[in-house]
């Protein structure tokens, strides 16, 4: 046995330590992800999955046929709007949450939890609440209402005179609702660990509440808010079960992750659904290399 | 001087005002949207369907009854979901500590061939979308036949919440004194007895908040729950088995709410509970010093 530095001892217990967690990543993540992208360019159904080889013949033909499928286009649309409102929403009411809830008051544990329970909740048990509670036979919103409302169910309605996409912005809503208090625990977290002389300064600088929160508290959250906008986008972008358990994708709600599940189960095309997502999964990189220049772009503005 | 002061205080005072009305209705506006549903689902658990249909616009329940609760735990199999939940959760814990404790280790304390490279795969692995894995994942359990049971969803929920784990737990065990380890070692502690006897104890808070995560993503999962157990009733997991019994006609609304409950308490319950002894934890250490 040749004797080993301990140098090299240490790297060697390093990477024995760390391999059960590469090894498992390995096989669950990073193996299905390129099977995913060849089974995408691979003409595969359950029924003839073991005869299509790793070999197999490659073709671009699930990519034409994802793409000119009738609502592919509109369910990338709605996709966008789904994960841009659903972000926005999300942050902007995770901010205001954060600033009402940074200072001590009576109950503030109380709400504080209470807040939290949306985003803790199983997905499953609050899009069942929410189906519920907007039902038009017994919903109870729907007693509050002059009209009973088919929230989850109508493509477009009336409101105020304007034609709206009713279930789209229920499912906005609902997107917000349960991510806002993941924003507000961020937001929080950063707003507790700010110095308070900048604060403080401002005051005896005799700037108003309005103008501490532009010129001192928004310039210092920036950051935090920008990670959030990533990190909320990428999950919307991509996420199923919301729109899956709420409208199943109807109503003028499909998103793209719907489409991939029903290529997958309702008509069992493995080869299109591979294709589906790899096209939502492109998408997604381009919009997150567009937002990051623009970004990018804002953050050097700012620091001016 | 005190011109130009007057506007400025005068504006200074009203946003101070109006903050001051503001800022309580905005707090009572968001303990209303976020605590009436909760509400409103242990409300319509404990009442009859014949009550909802007559009444849909009532909070308080004329007559209270569990029969909703008896129903969807022995009549609809909510018990043999809840058990097969518990197992899937308590296992992915398990397996995700016992992996991402030594590759935290490793990743915080030790200098090895690629440990830079780490990050990069453990942040991919956390923003990737999980219906992209769907796919091939769902086509490899149909050919081995693991599909329908509860191992396979404990094998991809542990590779979704190993990366992050790990890194949760790196960002502690860095906290932990080297100084305390080296007393170890000198004291005859091997690198594993280390681990175990110096820096797991004093890592208690952090071990919580990750065992809180994993049991949160098996617990609330859906995506793969519903494609690998669909087809086995006997296999379904709370999630899956509200997600469908709620389309049938037959079940009523109230005693699917009572399912319902049954979903989100636990995990309130576990979420509520941790995050005080987390909190515990941190000033039991701050304390010492």
């Amino acid at each position: 046995m040749s004797p080993r530095t301990l140098r090299q001892q240490e790297g060697r217990a390093g990477l024995t330590l760390i391999s059960p967690t590469l090894i498992i990543t390995l096989v669950v993540v990073v193996l299905p992800l390129l099977w995913a992208i060849m089974l995408a360019f691979q003409d595969v159904r359950l029924i003839n999955i073991r005869q299509v080889g790793l070999f197999g013949n490659y073709t671009l033909e699930n990519f034409a046929y994802v793409v000119s499928e009738p609502g592919f286009w509109s369910s990338l649309v709605n996709t966008l709007i789904y994960t841009v409102a659903g972000t926005a929403l999300s942050i902007a009411i995770g901010l205001v949450t954060a600033l009402a809830l940074r200072d001590r008051f009576r109950g503030r544990t109380i709400v504080r939890a209470s807040i939290l329970i949306p985003y803790v909740a199983p997905v499953v048990a609050v899009a069942f609440l929410w189906e519920t509670m907007l039902n038009p036979q017994y919903g109870i919103v729907n007693t509050w209402l002059d009209e009973p409302v088919a929230f989850l169910s109508q493509a477009q309605g009336e409101f105020l005179g304007i034609q709206v996409p009713v279930a789209l912005l229920t499912v906005i809503a609902f997107e917000a609702w349960r991510y806002f208090p993941f924003a507000f625990l961020f937001i929080l977290a950063r707003l507790q660990a700010l110095p308070s002389e900048l604060d403080e300064a401002a005051v005896v600088d005799g700037a108003t509440p309005t103008q501490r929160f532009r010129y001192v508290i928004m310039p210092q959250l920036w950051r935090i808010i920008a990670l959030l906008a990533v990190l909320r986008f990428v999950f919307t972008f991509t996420k199923f079960d919301d729109v899956y358990l709420l409208t199943g994708g109807g109503a003028g709600t499909e998103v793209v992750s719907v489409r991939v599940y029903n290529f997958l189960t309702a008509r069992d095309d493995i080869g299109a659904a591979a294709a589906q997502s790899i096209v939502l999964a492109v998408f997604l990189v381009v919009f997150l290399i567009v937002y990051l220049k623009f970004f990018a772009g804002g953050e050097r503005e700012q620091g001016r | 001087m005190s011109r130009a002061v007057e506007p400025t205080m005068s504006r200074d005072r009203f946003e101070r005002g109006l903050l001051k009305v503001l800022r309580p209705v905005v707090i009572a506006f968001l303990f209303l949207i976020t605590g009436f549903p909760f509400l409103y689902m242990v409300m319509l658990s404990v009442r009859d369907i014949q009550e909802l249909i007559l009444e849909p616009g009532s909070l308080w329940p004329r007559a209270f009854t569990l029969d909703t609760y008896e129903n969807v735990l022995t009549r609809q199999g909510f018990l043999i979901f809840l058990k097969n939940s518990a197992i899937v959760s308590v296992a992915s814990v398990l397996v995700t500590l016992l992996i991402s404790i030594p590759g935290a280790y490793a990743v915080a304390r030790l200098r090895f061939f690629g440990r830079r490279q780490v990050h990069f795969l453990f942040l991919a692995v956390y923003l990737f979308p999980a219906i992209v894995l769907a796919i091939p994942l769902f086509v490899f359990f149909t050919m081995i036949g693991l599909r329908g049971s509860l191992i396979g969803l404990v094998l991809v929920y542990i590779a979704q919440t190993v990366p992050v784990t790990v890194y949760m737990l790196r960002n502690y065990f860095e906290t932990v004194p080297q100084s305390v380890e080296e007393a170890a070692a000198i004291d005859g502690c091997t690198r594993l007895s280390t681990i175990w006897r110096v820096v797991l104890p004093l890592s208690k808070p952090a071990l919580m908040a990750t065992g809180l995560y994993a049991f949160m993503i098996a617990w609330n999962e859906f995506l793969f729950a519903l494609l690998f157990l669909v087809e086995r009733r006997e296999s379904w997991t709370v999630s899956l088995g509200l997600s469908q019994l709620a389309g049938s006609i037959e079940i009523p609304t109230t005693v699917l709410m009572a399912g319902s409950v049954v979903l989100t308490l636990p995990i309130v319950i576990v979420f509520f509970a941790s995050e005080r002894l987390l909190t515990e934890g941190l000033t039991a250490g701050a304390e010492k010093g």
